[in-house]
């Protein structure tokens, strides 16, 4: 029998509403969900590739339980009673001898992340992570710092602008597919494109203007355009005056970043920079300044996302047609949001955060989600207490923290590893305790509480039954909870229990989502009036361009410019970033995906590389303070000369991945720890790397 | 050729390569055969920019198909009265004739079946009034699908977009 099911794909992060077709219990055919405006059909690469996903037979089928030494890969298959025994046993024998503090859950955000957080309080422990930090602190404190919001609660208005500025962000690869397709929407009504990267990538290939930056002087530039579109008069005029805080403060720091001096930084000709910053004031306020999606590549992260978003501010394009908006959520019509188990109370917790986040020592990173990259530190050094027992839900700190080797030291000081996992992943072969979780496809999950232009709600339904022996996290969460003593907390004996506890307050009911998968609170698009209804959440009730939440933490709103230093001879800065055919460190095992792309190579400048005697396709060593690894070198003249690249994602040490097993070399073996010590990004191309002719592939 | 045309839109083409895994997917092929492809070219700097073609390779259904003409056995076949030319995988013997007679390379060997296979418009959609997987899939909808004498004309209105000088 051929059945349509709406639910949300979870190939990434983005979770884009799909319609699956299965056939007698197997999933026939993927597709967007075609009642969603901006999807219909469309899909990406990745999620094309869920099938594939959900009926590979390398992914976890069943729990396990370590019988060698850790990473041996010596497991023996485990009932779901006994290994959730297991777990619970050894951590009431950890909490009893360390207090509930010593445990730390670390997690991939998603849909069910309220469940995983509240597991953690009820415990009593304050130690709830996601990833979130490694991909974009800085952005979150950034915007928090300017209008009180964070990144995440504000969105933009692809398909009505008029010039989208890039720095960085790959948009054509790293792919969300109706912001894509928003914007190509854009490009045909003739919006311009601006793209500023070290590496050609996709997207430079579609923009009408592209620099080859030097790396990480994007802030440089910056400067330079609010220089001259100060000393020009090129802003709204209308807009800072009512809005903005520090305008003067400003005016006085940019006097000096001229746009000689950004081309000395650079590279790129002043007269450049002056004719962009004439032409894209020209089509304000419908421009973006994109804040980025991944902003974690340099220690002063957070002031490259200020100075991003000073300069929408500038153009007036916050909460503006074509530019950005905040995020409309149901109290906009009066209605009520999905509930959610934190909004339980839950026993006081007076211990600090293992990343000391919200302490003086690091006050302004998002406690929602704290700072990953510290745990590695946190554990080694027992500071601020000792830790001794880590759950990894769908999170792989080997792979996704900046150097492994210093990860992998201090995940071994840890009397208990749990991994709560889809694939073989590092982490997970790493494990003590490997408690598979069913895909998304297989599973329902908590609402999506889509807010936007138009507040909605989204849901991820079960299509299939599933293949092996897998579970739903919340119910392996509720599960383990029940053996130590806080199953009042989950209230819920199966997924559409849950859905239907978080509804209550809604007026929508589970059937309501049956029609097309999502329900919406209005049909109409609110944006606030941008002449007295601008709600900004700062202390000021303004665009803080002086900022109070850094300046009461001791932290000035504008730092003097520190130039970038030029690495040292025969040294390259690393730099990493994404392909449209796999998503972070988690789909490289795909057996569709690893097909197209299944490792990485270095990129390297033609002019360095003829003085190293690399050539193109010719295997390098490629060395850090950190480690060193083998990979292809691809010699070409589309990256800046100071820059190498790789694809981040690839080197996998799980041997039951077989496909992805030791293919390419992973980069965060060669990254250093170091973070943007104010935003909390940790600072992904801070590391300098030599690269050598090696004589083959073996290393 | 088939009465059907596949047009790709290729500015508004990113070689995300969805249309090639959502054809796989659909298909349930193993590794290796890809019944549709995307081709990279590039990018080269041209006129100061990075630009990069990336070219859909499907089959073209050909009016005179040499794969059919080629074909022992009377596996490879055009379908009347639409023109898709496809592979009955009953017949087929995999003597890979059809592989050396297409110009274009688009039949694939499936090796698991030890058969060829290839892009049949997804026939079966075809015929349920659904587009070709590739089709619906399309990241940026820059492939568009249907009679050949009614698609839209979006090459002419974006060059007359361009040329416009009403302002």
């Amino acid at each position: 029998m051929k059945e349509e099911v709406f639910s949300l794909c979870f190939m990434c992060s983005v979770r884009c509403p799909i319609q699956v077709t299965t056939e007698q219990g197997q999933v026939r055919f993927i597709e967007g969900n075609p009642h969603v405006a901006g999807m219909e059909g469309s899909l990406c690469a990745r999620g094309a590739a869920g099938k594939a996903f959900l009926n590979d037979g390398q992914r976890l089928q069943t729990p396990l339980i370590r019988t060698g030494p850790r990473g041996s890969g010596e497991w023996r298959e485990a009932s779901w009673d006994e290994a959730l025994d297991y777990v619970a046993d050894r951590l009431k024998d950890i909490m009893a001898q360390h207090g509930s503090r010593s445990l730390i859950l670390g997690e991939r955000t998603q849909l069910s992340t309220h469940v995983s957080k509240t597991f953690v309080k009820a415990l009593g422990s304050p130690n709830h992570f996601t990833h979130d930090a490694l991909c974009k602190g800085s952005v979150n404190t950034a915007c928090r710092s300017l209008f009180g919001y964070t990144d995440a609660q504000m969105g933009m208005d692809y398909s009505n602008t008029r010039h989208l500025v890039l720095y960085g962000r790959n948009f054509f690869e790293a792919v969300e597919v109706k912001q894509v397709r928003a914007f190509m929407k854009a490009l045909d009504k003739g919006a311009k494109l601006t793209y500023i990267d070290p590496r050609v990538t996709v997207t430079a290939t579609k923009a009408h203007r592209y620099w080859m930056i030097r790396p990480g002087t994007d802030l440089a530039l910056n400067y330079a355009l609010i220089h001259v579109i100060l000393k020009e008069g090129l802003y709204d005029k209308e807009y800072v005056e009512r809005w903005v805080l520090g305008m003067a403060e400003l005016e006085a720091f940019v006097e000096p970043y001229t746009p000689t001096w950004a081309e000395e930084e650079t590279g790129i000709p002043a007269e450049e920079i002056v004719e962009f910053a004439r032409e894209v004031s020209r089509e304000k306020p419908s421009v973006i300044f994109h804040f980025g999606y991944r902003g974690a590549n340099h220690t002063n992260e957070i002031h490259l996302r200020r100075s991003i978003m000073i300069l929408n501010t500038l153009m007036g394009s916050v909460e503006a047609k074509g530019g950005f908006f905040f995020k409309k959520g149901p109290g906009e019509v009066e209605a009520k949001p999905a509930r959610k188990l934190t909004e339980q109370s839950f026993p006081e917790i007076r211990d600090p955060r293992f990343d000391k986040v919200g302490t003086p020592d690091f006050p302004l990173p998002d406690p929602n989600h704290g700072v990953a990259q510290r745990l590695p530190r946190a554990i080694m050094d027992e500071d601020p207490y000792p830790f001794k027992a880590l759950i990894a839900y769908r999170f792989d700190p080997l792979m996704s923290i900046a150097d492994t080797t210093l990860t992998k030291k201090a995940l071994e000081k840890l009397d208990l590893v749990v991994a709560i996992e889809v694939n073989y992943s590092d982490t997970a072969w790493y494990a003590d305790v490997i408690l598979p979780e069913s895909t998304y496809l297989e599973r329902t999950d908590s609402i999506q509480q889509a807010n936007g232009l138009k507040p909605q709600m989204f849901l991820r339904r079960k299509t299939v039954e599933p293949r092996y022996d897998t579970r739903s996290g919340p119910m392996i969460l509720k599960e383990l909870g029940e053996r130590l003593g806080i199953g009042e907390y989950f209230p819920y004996e199966n997924m559409d229990d849950l859905v239907r506890w978080q509804l209550e307050p809604t007026g929508f009911t589970l059937d309501d989502f049956e029609a097309k998968g999502f329900v919406a609170y209005t049909s109409q698009q609110i944006f606030w009036d941008r002449k007295d209804g601008l709600r900004f959440k700062t202390p000021s009730g303004k665009i803080e361009f002086v900022s109070s939440l850094l300046e009461d933490a001791g932290f000035p709103s504008f730092p003097p410019y520190e130039p970038v230093p030029h690495p040292p001879e025969h040294h390259f800065r690393l730099t990493t970033g994404r392909v449209a055919l796999h998503t972070h460190v988690s789909t490289q095992n795909n057996p569709y995906l690893n097909e197209l792309c299944s490792e990485n190579v270095l990129w390297i400048h033609t002019d360095p590389a003829e003085v190293l005697g690399i050539q193109d396709g010719a295997w390098v060593d490629v060395s850090s303070s950190r480690g060193s690894g083998r990979v292809q070198a691809r010699v070409t003249e589309l990256i800046h000369p100071e820059a190498v690249f790789m694809l981040h994602g690839f080197g996998h040490e799980a041997e039951r991945a077989e496909r992805c097993h030791r293919k390419g070399l992973s980069d965060a073996m060669l990254q250093e720890n170091v973070s943007d010590e104010i935003g909390g990004s940790p600072a992904l191309h801070h590391t300098f790397v030599t690269v050598t002719p090696a004589e083959e592939k073996m290393a | 050729m088939s009465e059907y045309y596949l047009f790709q839109d290729t500015k508004k083409c990113i070689g995300c390569h969805t249309c090639v895994v959502a054809c796989k997917s659909y298909k349930n092929l193993p590794q290796g055969p890809k019944i549709s492809q995307i081709i990279t070219v590039g990018p080269r700097i041209v006129g100061g920019l990075p630009k990069a073609a990336y070219t859909f390779m499907p089959c073209f259904h050909c009016e005179n198909p040499w794969c059919v003409a080629a074909c022992p056995t009377g596996a490879m076949q055009k379908r009347t009265p639409d023109g898709i030319v496809s592979v009955d995988p009953e017949l087929c013997v995999g003597c890979k004739t059809c592989m050396s007679a297409c110009p274009w390379g688009a039949p694939q060997w499936n090796p698991e079946t030890g058969k060829v296979v290839k892009c049949d418009y997804c026939m079966d959609r075809i015929d349920q009034g659904l587009k070709p997987v590739c089709v619906t899939v399309c990241t940026t909808q820059c492939l568009n699908f249907g009679r050949a004498n009614e698609l839209p004309a979006v090459r002419r209105e974006r060059y007359a977009q361009a040329m416009a000088a009403l302002e």
